[in-house]
């Protein structure tokens, strides 16, 4: 189902697909959204817990203030509003991972709503923007194992009462690809504003996606399917073509769509309904009468807004505008907000943005994908890595032995002048020692000699490349070549 | 209260009175678990520590549904038979840490739900006055201790009067803080918007020292206010001269047995002959607060216990898969009262009936809440009415829920509205004890426990005839 057949891209190919996705994002903050344990990721099973997220009888909620503030942060920075009231509410459900048997989540009325934000351009370059409907703050669940002991589910709590946003959007999505610019931007902006780790196989990022298709031209909405369980962006993108085909081909046939949950298999790749049990609920909210609604002050709202770091958008913005540079440079070097700053504090220090941007984008970028190390922690400081262009552009270092240097700085950390005097990696443009290695390169190699000096002047690259070796990369190429043109008469 | 003996002394005699007076089982029934070994060695820790807390050394019970190390909380159900706390109730701790030892749990109705202690897993509790009749609930089982003699400091809780009405049908002390007044923290929740602790008192002077000592904000509790506590024994000294007293008349209907009326009239007269002023008053609301109550509660608690579901403690029935266990364990760890409420929150609480019940129940609540503040805001200080309408009634007297509901028809507003109450004795009737009840405004326990004190000083030896 999930390639598109010739006569299953005939049928799609009549219907729009309409998107809209609910994100869970997991706060990071030290410590759960209601009681003092600890949120860290992997620790043995049932350690971070207490009688508050054991739900032991007795407990009472405690309402954690730096989720609150990241929470906030989050709404702000997705354009929403933020109320001053906001009411929590219990989502009453059974199930084993779910201690309380109810979530503390917020319900009809939620932290901020009407949000919006711009995930690319049309092709005519009017902005392509998703509407977010409303973000609420809610706890996660414990885990459930099924697979780890025979005949029974293991439960760890650890992960009950985790901090959660949900951010919910508008049905403007009128594609997979679309969807999976939404997931992106969203993850960038949750990224710039540090308030997660906004990762989707850890589980820090969830997705859920409500989809319907209609005939190209209907302005009203289908009927609608819930697909869970996709792990990935991929898995996104594929499980919404997959269900858009399936429900396309049924609306073909004339038949009707059940609004229904649909699980996505990624190792299939196929979605396949949830067991109807799984989809039943009716989660009985009520307002929590064990937390007083949540009452903001309007200027401590504004002091977060305040507080807010630049958004990729405006980011990218003011680097196209200050920099000059093109767009693929810039989406490159303001995928997240750490690296964006490496960028700009070499460029600022060394002053020629261009050259920066291809550095960052080269040498750097390499040199944490093959270490899997992050920016802020890579040994190569920005004021180091302008120095060791201000060397390149004063003609001090060449180059390839810039190159080197780098791989050493990557290494030790230490600045780029000491490298390059360490490994005696100093252009030489002294011409008397330059003349010697030309001279030697000339002798040592006779009949090239004798060939370029009769005019074959395609041997200069060959005879420039001899001198470097030969003064192990030392030699100022200019110069050399300068100077066998000479001799080449 | 100065105790002149110690407290080694002190809890060997209360453990000693639980014998006398047959206080297990086999007798009152009002008792379910108790560590003598253990609370006498506390009770030398704190003569040897010399310790000078308001209460040091003054035994104590706590209600099944309050949570305590060492001894069981199982709050009267078999679903949390042998259930024992890993941590303690903030009203607990800081009982202890005034001095104050922990004798014994007390049995109650069923995770507090009920009027006459009936609906206990461990059996009802008798009434010391008349063994034959219950001792109020849900809290019976503290009501009882104190009358009995076994301590003079009790703690209870209360959703709908769950102290007040067994404190009246046992001649003790009963009060039901304001919402907020006093810590949740550690109370096993019923209906968490109502739920308060209370205690009871020999005397109004051992009730007003209980309550300064447990009364505070909690950080633990996010509904605790942050309201300074008062010196409530300073009430005792008050003469009453300006304070106007309210007589509403919803709570003396012409239904209402004369000589509790009669009692009630003796007790205003007392109050009047030591300056006080007694206007009649009118709370229109009051006959809509057993059905709001009736709503609210049961909805709350259907969400409450829901973590009582066999997976991590308490007793675990294995079913076919996992709803099959779910609902072994539930059936069979639930009595009927509970699975009754349950069944009736789930409902009022479902799509398409939130609004016909729960939200038009809440909308009503707030009616109630300001009849309260009508009256208290037009002059009134207090108001005094009786606590139940009935005095302690035969053990199956009530087979119908719906009577016995209405057991709760006068306590059950000062829940709704968060407002706070006392019961305290006023006479008998046929020998049964007969409570009156004041109300106050928000955080005015103060003036609750000055019309108290007058009234047990007025009535002295009379209230108990
Ligand atoms: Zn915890």
């Amino acid at each position: 189902m999930t390639t598109l057949s010739t006569p299953a891209r005939a049928v799609t190919e009549r219907y729009e697909m309409v998107v809209g996705l609910e994100v869970h994002v997991q706060l990071r903050t030290r410590t759960k959204a209601f009681c003092c344990c600890d949120t860290a990721f992997g620790a043995p099973p049932n350690t971070n817990t207490c009688p508050i997220c054991l739900a032991l009888p007795g407990t009472l909620p405690l309402l954690n203030a730096e989720a609150v503030r990241l929470a906030v942060r989050a709404a702000l920075a997705l354009g929403c509003t933020v109320h001053e009231t906001s009411i929590f509410a219990r989502k009453n459900y059974f199930y084993p991972d779910l201690p309380k048997g109810y979530q503390i989540s917020q319900y009809d009325r939620p932290l901020a709503t009407g949000g919006r934000i711009a995930i690319g351009k049309n092709a005519d370059g009017t902005p392509i923007t998703i509407g977010i409907t409303r973000l609420h703050m809610e706890e996660d669940a414990g885990k459930s194992i099924h697979d780890r002991y025979g005949g029974a589910t293991a439960i760890d709590l650890n992960r009950a009462g985790v901090p959660l946003i949900e951010i919910v959007s508008e049905p403007d999505m009128r594609s997979a690809r679309e969807a999976v610019a939404y997931l992106k931007v969203l993850k960038q902006i949750l990224e710039y504003i540090d308030v997660s780790d906004v990762n989707m196989e850890e589980g820090s990022l969830r997705v859920d996606a409500n989809i319907s298709a209609r005939l190209r031209g209907e302005t009203r909405l289908g009927t609608k399917t819930e697909v869970k369980n996709m792990n990935s962006f991929s898995g996104v993108e594929r499980a919404l073509e997959a269900e858009f085909v399936r429900q396309c081909t049924l609306l073909e046939r004339g038949e009707k769509i059940h609004q229904q949950t649909m699980l996505w298999d990624g190792a299939r790749g196929e979605v396949r309904p949830a067991r109807s049990k799984e989809e039943s609920h009716d989660y009985r909210y009520f307002p929590e009468p064990d937390l007083p609604p949540l009452r903001l002050d309007r200027a401590w709202i504004e002091q977060i807004r305040a507080e807010l770091p630049e958004l990729p958008q405006a980011r990218q913005a003011r680097f196209a505008e200050s920099y000059a540079l093109p767009a693929g440079d810039i989406e490159v070097l303001t995928a997240n907000a750490k690296l964006a700053d490496y960028f700009e504090s070499v460029a600022r220090q060394h002053g020629d943005a261009k050259s920066a941007a291809n550095w960052v984008m080269g040498e750097v970028l390499a040199a944490l994908n093959a270490t899997g190390q992050s920016v802020e922690h890579f040994a190569v400081r920005p004021a180091d890595l302008a120095k060791l262009l201000d060397l390149v552009r004063d003609g001090v270092v060449s180059h390839s032995a810039a190159k080197q240097i780098f791989a050493h700085m990557a290494e030790t950390g230490d600045p780029p002048q000491q490298i390059a005097e360490r490994e005696g990696l100093i252009q030489v443009r002294d011409a008397d020692e330059l003349a010697r290695w030309v001279d030697e390169v000339l002798a040592e190699n006779p009949t090239e000699a004798a060939r370029f000096k009769n005019g074959e002047k395609k041997l200069l690259g060959v005879l420039v490349g001899l001198v470097m070796k030969k003064s192990k990369g030392r030699a100022d190429p200019r110069r050399v070549n300068q100077l066998l043109s000479e001799r080449g008469g | 209260m100065t105790t002149t003996t110690s407290a080694a002394e002190a809890v060997a005699a209360s453990l000693r009175r639980m014998d006398e007076v047959k206080a297990g089982a086999d007798g009152l029934n009002c008792i379910l678990w108790s560590d003598r070994e253990h609370a006498l060695a506390e009770a030398r820790a704190i003569d040897e520590s010399r310790a000078q807390g308001p209460l040091a050394g003054v035994p104590f019970v706590a209600k099944d549904n309050i949570a305590t190390l060492h001894l069981p909380t199982t709050c009267g159900s078999r679903i949390l038979e042998g259930y024992v706390s890993p941590y303690q109730a903030t009203v607990i701790r800081r009982l202890r840490e005034a001095g104050a030892v922990l004798v014994a749990k007390t049995n109650c109705d069923e995770f507090a739900m009920g009027s006459s202690n009936e609906h206990s897993a461990y059996g009802p509790v008798r009434n010391p006055i008349c063994p034959t009749r219950v001792p109020g609930g849900s809290s019976g089982g503290s009501a009882a201790a104190v009358a009995a003699g076994i301590v003079r400091i009790a703690l209870g809780s209360e959703t709908g009067g769950s102290v007040r009405q067994p404190a009246a049908f046992c001649g003790v002390v009963g009060v039901k803080p304001t919402y907020g007044r006093v810590s949740r923290y550690g109370l096993v929740a019923f209906a968490s918007s109502l739920d308060q602790v209370g205690v009871f008192g020999a005397t109004v002077d051992d009730a007003a020292l209980a309550m300064e000592v447990i009364a505070g904000r909690d950080p633990l509790d996010s509904t605790s206010a942050d309201v300074p506590v008062p010196r409530y024994r300073a009430a005792a000294d008050r003469p009453l001269e300006g304070l106007v007293i309210g007589r509403p008349k919803e709570y003396f209907p012409p239904s209402l047995d004369p000589r509790i009326a009669a009692l009630c009239d003796r007790a205003l007269d007392a109050l009047r002959a030591q300056g006080a002023t007694v206007r009649d008053v009118s709370l229109p609301h009051t006959d809509l607060a057993i059905p709001v109550y009736y709503i609210v509660a049961p909805a709350e608690a259907s969400s409450n216990l829901a973590r009582f579901d066999g997976v991590r403690y308490g007793l675990r029935v294995t079913g076919d898969g996992l709803r099959g266990m779910y609902e072994a364990t539930r059936s069979r760890g639930f009595g009927p009262e509970v699975t009754r409420r349950i069944l009736l929150g789930t409902y009022v609480l479902s799509a398409g009936y939130y609004d016909a019940y729960y939200k038009k129940a809440q909308e009503v609540r707030t009616l109630i809440a300001q009849d309260f503040r009508t009256v208290f805001g037009n002059g009134v200080h207090a108001l005094f009415t009786p606590t139940t309408p009935t005095p302690a009634f035969e053990f199956g007297a009530k087979a119908d829920p719906y009577e016995m509901y209405l057991n709760d028809i006068f306590t059950a507003t000062a829940n709704l509205a968060g407002v706070p109450g006392i019961s305290v004795p006023v006479g008998r009737v046929d020998g049964l004890p007969i409570g009156g009840q004041i109300l106050a405004g928000h955080f005015e326990e103060m003036t609750m426990f000055q019309i108290a004190y007058a009234l047990e000083r007025a009535l002295g030896a009379e209230a108990h005839r």
